[in-house]
């Protein structure tokens, strides 16, 4: 058993971080002869190794020794200041919380409005859309590939009519809104300029985020449509509009959330979402923009998972990266760009359809890691994501968890309370150490793209949650209520989409198909599509093809016939 | 005697591209023994009947997390049925209300495996299965 305090030479894996060899003090030495072998003798540990959720080896006790060579004033400095282990605002949540922002989406666009509408009313700070897997896939609500998936998973929005009427009396201009979508981002992102013009909204003020992570999808969401080298285009695309037009606006939230629900580890989940940074601020400079011109508009969205310290270590060590990278490997001068902002949801891929009500209880303990780990926002699931999108009564559970550890919990009352831990300050080195492993494979394998084409990263996934599986089908890992602790239960009233979603879609599509000036669109979407051909920056084409009222799937069709598509080779 | 191995189409139909779950079955029934094809994203019912038939498989694993199970289900059953492929067995694995289940049972899918079963379960009810 003594053994295991001694850090073990072997090999490691990519992701994986020795130890080091540890140094205790005498006093140490000590407490393991005196007090912990009599201890260990009476009394056996419960395990012959403890692991974080996703396998990183914990130590029995973690001291001054697990930070050889450590020193506060470089490895964490001080919040708001380099390299922003401790946060990068000095009052943190002290000053202003996060942004409470859930994530609603469903039926159709007057469906969700009221939901938005009805979130706002509950003290929620901002908004963010779901979209429907049509709009996602950018195929309008009438396409035959659509049937059965209408306002299933998000809401359907086919133009800048549906737009229009999700945000419906919402004023753009004092809202913060956040829209997840992805190969079809620069079109919806048009869409929401649009509406913001017509309500009067100066785009120049104008707050939100656009999710067009177009990289995690190959890796894991799978939401892509067009092959790798036009959708970086259309991403860059959007970024130089953003620096242009509306500076406040985060054109693009690079994603670990999916890369983490599609089986990850925390370690990949890190390296993954900071290479395919990265990765858009080389292809960004590459068009010419100025590294400190357009990376202060971007940000990031991380998974807040079960392990508790393995989650709030990875928050401290990607901003500690994203300052070194931004510096060393970029020369950016400016600490707006060094500074690593992001918004955290709480583990879907967590949540058991079992006993369901256990779901907000593992939703607080994940968005306390967030919290603590100096989020800007978050969205905390609710107790029936199981099963289906949310209810009502489960949504509201779930923006209340956030006000209850906003108000009552008192965590907020200081800057980062767990700084100077020695096993979160050894953890976070850990994590660190494994994510630069990762990212400096990438590089050698050319960056994320080449990578993401030779199917490296979605071959570790894919290794890790496999393994993940593994552990629980032999309950090595516990999920109270799926692998013990099982009860039974009665079923959940859960949201049940209206069947007539897809008919209101369809008869409104049609509608709007007679009343718009078909040559107008027509020309708007050639103009588009010879400008795909070519290498002018796409958003204003798209921009008019959306006032002409070209539909979602018509816009992204013009450049599917100069992109062409992209098909995964399928890993298993 | 080697025994014939039981074949396998994993499949995703609709739009939705969590493969996750599509993945690790396809992995877990390959390591029990079984010859597994797994078609990729996307597949339409038709893709997935097609397949089944050039594949000459004994069951079909369909993942689906998107709430298009209504809908794909039966346009599969049906496809299947013109096919001459009533033999097949038909497995659901993903997000179904149970309100949904005896529907789609009815509509001939052998078994509906909701979230946090085991790999284990699935490899002993295909087992049984292909016994009978």
């Amino acid at each position: 058993m003594g053994d295991s305090l001694r850090g073990d030479t072997q090999i490691l894996a990519p992701g994986e971080t020795s130890p080091g060899s540890r140094d205790a003090s005498e006093r140490e030495k000590a407490w393991e002869k005196n007090t912990l072998q009599p201890m260990l003798e009476k009394s056996p540990e419960r395990q012959r190794e403890f692991t974080t959720l996703s396998d990183h080896k914990i130590r029995r006790l973690y001291t001054q020794a697990d930070l050889p060579n450590w020193n506060a004033d470089r490895n964490i400095g001080l919040p708001g200041e380099p390299p922003y282990a401790r946060g990068i605002h000095a009052t943190m949540h002290r000053g202003r919380l996060w942004t409470m922002r859930q994530f609603a989406g469903f039926g159709a666009a007057e469906d969700t409005n009221q939901r938005f509408r009805y979130l706002l009313s509950q003290g929620q700070t901002g908004l963010s859309t779901a979209f429907d897997l049509p709009t996602l896939m950018g195929y309008d609500s009438d396409h035959a590939l659509s049937e059965g998936e209408v306002g299933k998973c998000g809401v359907a929005i086919s133009s800048l009519a549906d737009m229009e009427v999700l945000f419906d009396q919402i004023p753009l201009a004092n809202v913060t809104t956040s829209m997840t979508i992805n190969s079809p981002a620069a079109v919806i992102w048009a869409m929401y300029l649009a509406v913001a013009e017509k309500q009067g909204a100066d785009w120049k003020k104008i707050s939100g985020t656009l999710q067009n992570d177009i990289l995690k999808e190959y890796i894991a969401q799978k939401e892509y449509i067009y092959p790798p080298e036009p959708s970086m285009r259309l991403v860059i695309d959007t970024f130089e509009f953003a620096v242009k037009n509306t500076p406040k606006f985060n054109p693009i939230s690079i994603s670990g959330y999916h890369i983490r629900e599609a089986g990850s580890t925390a370690i990949q989940e890190l390296a993954f979402t900071l290479r395919d940074g990265l990765e858009y601020v080389e292809w960004g400079m590459r068009r010419g923009l100025d590294v400190d011109q357009f990376v202060p508009q971007l940000s990031f969205f991380f998974n807040a998972h079960s392990d508790f310290f393995e989650e709030v270590a990875k928050y401290r060590a990607a901003r500690r990266i994203w300052h070194k990278a931004m510096v060393e490997r970029y020369g950016s001068k400016s600490p707006r760009s060094w500074a690593l902002r992001f918004h955290t949801q709480t583990a879907g891929c967590s949540l058991t359809a079992q006993q369901p009500y256990n779901n907000v209880v593992r939703t607080a303990l994940q968005a306390l890691a967030a919290v603590l780990g100096g989020t800007q926002s978050l969205h905390t699931n609710s107790l029936d994501e199981a099963w289906a999108l949310p209810t009502e009564f489960a949504a509201t559970i779930a923006l209340r968890t956030q006000q209850i550890i906003a108000h009552e919990t008192g965590v907020t009352n200081t800057v980062d309370p767990l700084g100077g831990s020695y096993f979160v300050e050894a953890l976070t080195n850990e994590i660190e150490r494994g994510a630069w492993d990762y990212i400096e494979r990438i590089d050698a394998m050319g960056g994320m793209v080449a990578a993401i084409e030779r199917g490296y990263p979605q071959r570790e996934i894919a290794e890790a949650s496999y393994r993940y599986q593994c552990e629980l089908d032999k309950k090595e890992k516990i999920m109270v209520g799926v692998n013990d602790f099982v009860s039974e239960e009665k079923q959940l009233d859960i949201l049940q989409i209206d069947d007539t979603v897809a008919h209101r879609q369809a008869e409104r599509l049609s509608k709007l198909r007679a009343e718009r000036s078909i040559d107008e669109v027509e020309r708007r979407l050639n103009a588009l599509r010879k400008a795909a051909e070519g290498k002018d920056n796409l958003m204003p084409y798209i921009f008019d093809a959306v006032k002409s009222y070209a539909t979602l799937g018509e816009i992204c069709d013009a450049m599917r016939v100069v992109f062409g598509t992209y098909e995964e080779v399928a890993i298993t | 005697m080697p025994e014939k191995k039981i074949r396998v189409l994993i499949a995703k139909p609709g739009l939705d591209g969590h493969d996750r779950g599509a993945k690790i079955i396809a992995r877990a029934l390959r390591d029990a023994g079984m010859e597994v094809i797994y078609t990729g994203l996307r597949q339409t019912p038709e893709m997935i009947a097609s397949a089944a038939v050039q594949e000459d498989v004994d069951v079909i694993g369909l993942s689906i997390l998107s709430g298009a199970h209504n809908t794909l289900c039966p346009q599969l059953m049906a496809l299947l049925h013109d096919k001459g492929m009533d033999d097949v067995t038909v497995l659901v694995g993903g997000i179904i209300p149970e309100a949904d289940i005896a529907a789609l049972k009815k509509a001939g899918i052998a078994e509906i495996f909701l979230p946090g079963t085991s790999t284990q379960d699935i490899v002993e009810f295909i087992n049984k299965r292909m016994i009978h």
